[in-house]
């Protein structure tokens, strides 16, 4: 019973945090201007990092754990280095 | 799905699959204001949902799983939870500033002056 139960709400979760992906997806396609644009990746980072919380969950292994935590490092330096290199032109002076 | 997660019982599951339900809806709804809102310095704010109520929404449901499941002890999570809080501020502040940067060299007009000009 609990694990039918675990399993339709990582399902559930999985399939919003899709739509999600897919709304920051289309922000990041239109976004008139490229801070839009870094803004909808940032988002989009942190839903890929969300779903494999949930897959990780689903799976019930270590490993989508850490991959999780690689994805947000990356995320949080690839956003930083964006917005460094829109404020100065150059991303390392 | 491992075998672990059925011995678990069933108020640790209610408890988490509301979590998990709770952070996916609510950073759904983050999406859907990123998408929607006008300018940029309002779709600024709609990702923090993702960012707050998702990620802490999906780790505590994690966090409640494994702790009931007795697999592991739940560290990732944790890890996890305090380095999106830690810099989220950080990417959105800088993402701010070199939007008001770029702005002002541009000479839009509904951005606030810089503070020696407003003196």
């Amino acid at each position: 019973m609990s694990l039918l139960l675990i399993q339709a709400a990582t399902w559930i979760a999985q399939l919003a945090l899709v739509a999600a992906m897919f709304l920051c997806t289309f922000r990041m396609i239109k976004g008139p201007r490229a801070q839009d644009r870094i803004l909808a990746l940032d988002a989009l980072y942190v839903c890929a990092m969300l779903q494999l919380v949930a897959f990780g969950i689903r799976s019930g292994t270590t490993i989508y754990f850490e991959v999780a935590l690689i994805i947000a490092m990356l995320g949080f330096v690839s956003t930083v280095a964006l917005a460094k290199f829109l404020m100065r032109g150059e991303v390392i002076e | 799905m491992t075998d672990n997660l059925v011995a678990i019982p069933l108020w640790a599951a209610v408890i988490a699959s509301i979590f998990l339900l709770l952070g996916a809806a609510l950073s759904l709804f983050g999406a859907i204001g990123l998408a929607r809102l006008g300018r940029f310095y309002d779709r600024l704010h709609a990702p923090t949902l993702i960012t707050s109520w998702g990620t802490g929404g999906m780790v505590m449901g994690s966090m409640i799983i494994f702790a009931a499941a007795g697999s592991r002890v739940p560290f990732h999570e944790i890890l996890l939870g305090i380095f999106v809080v830690i810099t989220t501020p950080i990417t959105l502040m800088m993402l701010g500033r070199a939007s008001v940067y770029r702005d002002r060299a541009e000479g839009n007009p509904d951005v606030p002056h810089a503070a020696e000009e407003a003196e």
